[in-house]
């Protein structure tokens, strides 16, 4: 893994550029400066350790003591226990469980306790946590580092899933996680976190839930998120050259997803293509098509196109990883296909 | 033990009153479910009434504890009303959680009760959470977590033990140890005894007779102390016997037929009872008194329950989060 961050806390939001690790390290120091009550755990979060295995908690526990900002033993379950208990007293927990393939060995605290707790009690007790975690193909990491599982948290009730793609969503959703009163997954992609875009502005939040039109069309919706937005840009770009007018919808929150942000849009352009790299069987995208079609059936011109990662497990060979999750290609040519039939 | 510590003799008759209300609350509990008044899941924690009740007598309501399915024990010595925990375990609207959890997640954080699980080995995580949330504001409580032999076998007791020893955090783990994890026996699923495995982590691991009032008490106050002074958490294996099988309806075939009679033969409740009488530190008149004041709670408690409301289906979509659903 790749640390070349040459971040420094203190000046990452006055800057015009920054990067989505800066925006989430940014949201977090902020949070911990306004609020004595949030606090932070994870494998390797203190300084002593690095702030992180890519630094994104770099300057933290040296910032705010490592009593706050606590580097822990490797045990997913102990942590999510932790920040749920923590939670349950007035703190508000930043848990990192380091890759979203590892949240698996903390299911049970996960779902069972802090997606439940609120109405198992009756409300007497909630769980505001935030659960941070990356992942992500691109990095030749193979089949049990780079899952995108947003779809298992997604059908759990109780809990709220966030996926940001530039820094300044990064910012805004996290604060607004650290805000949210009950249990926030925080999916961060691994290989966009050095990315340079728009740097976000100090106590900026992005509300959870709503959904960003990044690119206003009317020939087709590509509804996407996390680094899926990264391939959808250049396909509305080459979609234009082609005569074909697409709208760009960053879906930002998968859930609870933004149904009428989404709904409107395909209800004017009567086509759907929704794009993520998770895998495409039960993912979110179907939840996303079977919405599209109570709401909208008879007002379709065709059929609502889900473009996600092979049913397989995520390859290590970088031809087979790269062909794994859909590319630019793929959604220009499923747009053009989808116009055509 | 060095300097151990001896309950005083009000202190005796609370354990006690704590051991009696338990039992009679347990005897109620499977009549009401064999009548028919009643349907729930429910997990007899008879024969364990010592290990809450003299635990218990050492915490205040600001103390908190997670604890498991078989809790009622742990949640009546806790202080959990009787009218709160029968609505909720009839799943009426008055009850601890609206109803909305039933007797696996009664929670009432008036007195401490902060989680129930349904999941063995859930509530060790848990309780580090909210030992370091006390760590943190230096508010001098302590946190109990407690667990059956069957949880020291899950990933999650390992993980929480070594990172409660490394935090230093204010918690009491204590396993009751009523010799079956459902219904297999825990000689056949651990070579060594629950209290030495505390060595691993670098924490004392005592294990104790948990059907003694007195060493149960003063084991209890010695790991309170502890973790009230920042020195850290302890295990306590609490040795009991669970009379009635793992849930309510199990015909505990697989129990040896020996074994049991000789457990429910030395009873805890009436044994300690005979005790405080034969001490003077109580009289039969004193104790008869305060059973019969717990009867009348029981029944009153019931009557309430099930005279109350059930909750309306609009509760589906409240308490899912914050803000109601659509």
């Amino acid at each position: 893994m790749n640390a070349e961050t040459t971040m420094a806390p203190e000046n990452t939001v006055k800057a015009a550029k920054a990067n989505i690790l800066q925006g989430i390290n940014a949201a977090i120091a902020d949070a911990m400066e306004e609020d004595d009550n949030v606090i932070a755990l994870g494998e390797d979060l203190a300084d002593p350790e690095e702030g992180g295995v890519c630094g994104v908690t770099r300057g933290l526990s040296s910032r705010f003591g490592e009593h706050r900002v606590r580097s822990t033993p490797i045990s997913e379950q102990a942590i999510i226990g932790a920040a749920i208990g923590a939670s349950l007293v007035g703190f508000k927990p930043i848990a990192e469980i380091m890759l979203m393939n590892f949240t698996t060995v903390a299911m049970d605290m996960i779902v069972n306790h802090a997606a439940k707790l609120r109405f198992m009690s009756g409300g007497q007790t909630h769980v505001p946590i935030v659960i941070r975690t990356m992942t992500g193909t691109g990095f030749a990491s193979g089949g049990q580092h780079c899952d995108y599982l947003e779809a298992w948290f997604a059908h759990t009730a109780g809990i709220k899933v966030v996926a940001p793609s530039s820094p300044k969503d990064a910012y805004g959703l996290m604060r607004s996680a650290i805000d949210d009163p009950d249990p926030v997954l925080f999916i961060e992609n691994l290989p966009s976190y050095w990315t340079p875009a728009e740097a976000p502005e100090k106590g900026h939040r992005v509300p959870i839930g709503k959904a960003n039109v990044l690119s206003e069309g009317s020939d087709v919706t590509i509804i996407a998120y996390a680094r899926m937005i990264q391939e959808a840009m250049p396909a509305v770009a080459k979609l234009k050259e082609a005569g074909i007018s697409a709208e760009l919808i960053d879906l930002r929150t998968i859930a609870p997803w933004d149904k009428e942000t989404v709904v409107n849009s395909v209800a004017r352009t009567g086509r759907a293509i929704i794009v993520h790299e998770a895998v495409t069987p039960f993912g979110a995208g179907a939840e996303i098509a079977a919405v599209l079609n109570e709401e909208l059936f008879g007002k379709l011109k065709a059929p609502v196109k889900r473009l996600g990662g092979a049913f397989c497990p995520v390859p290590f060979s970088k031809p087979l990883e790269t062909a794994f999750a859909p590319q630019t290609a793929d959604i220009v040519a499923a747009a053009e296909a989808i116009i055509k039939s | 033990m060095t300097n151990r510590a001896t309950p005083d003799a009000a202190t005796q008759i609370e354990i006690y009153r704590r051991m009696a209300l338990i039992k009679a609350n347990d005897e109620r509990s499977r009549k009401v479910i064999m009548n028919g008044r009643l349907v729930m899941p429910y997990y007899s924690p008879r024969g364990q009434e010592v290990i809450p009740s003299a635990i218990s007598v050492n915490l205040t309501d600001e103390d908190y504890i997670c604890t498991i399915y078989r809790g009622s024990h742990d949640q009546l010595a806790k202080g959990l009303p009787l009218k709160d925990l029968w609505a909720e375990v009839a799943g009426r609207t008055t009850g601890t959680c609206k109803g909305k959890g039933g007797p696996m997640h009664v929670t009432y954080p008036t007195k401490g009760i902060m989680v129930t699980t349904g999941i063995v080995g859930s509530t060790m995580p848990i309780a580090n959470g909210l030992a370091w949330g006390s760590q943190l504001r230096g508010d001098g409580r302590v946190t109990v977590a407690s667990f059956g032999d069957g949880a020291a076998n899950i990933g999650a007791f390992h993980e929480s033990l070594n990172l409660a020893a490394v935090w230093k955090l204010p918690v009491i783990f204590v396993c009751q140890n009523n010799e079956w994890g459902e219904h297999t026996a825990y000689d056949k699923t651990s070579n060594v005894k629950v209290a030495d495995r505390a060595a691993a982590y670098g924490m004392p691991g005592v294990r104790v007779d948990g059907n003694d009032p007195f060493e149960m008490y003063a084991v209890a106050n010695e790991a309170i102390a502890r973790a009230r002074a920042g020195e850290g958490p302890t295990l306590i294996e609490a040795m009991t016997y669970r009379f009635f099988g793992h849930v309510f309806g199990d015909a505990d075939a697989y129990m040896d037929k020996a074994r049991k009679a000789d457990a429910m033969a030395n009873d805890p409740v009436p044994r300690f009872r005979a005790s405080l009488i034969e001490r003077g530190v109580a009289s039969e008149e004193q104790l008869a008194e305060m059973e019969a004041a717990i009867e009348k709670e029981i029944d009153e408690a019931v009557e309430f329950a099930l005279a109350s409301d059930f909750p309306g289906v609009e509760e589906l979509k409240r308490d899912v989060f914050a803000e109601e659903m659509a």
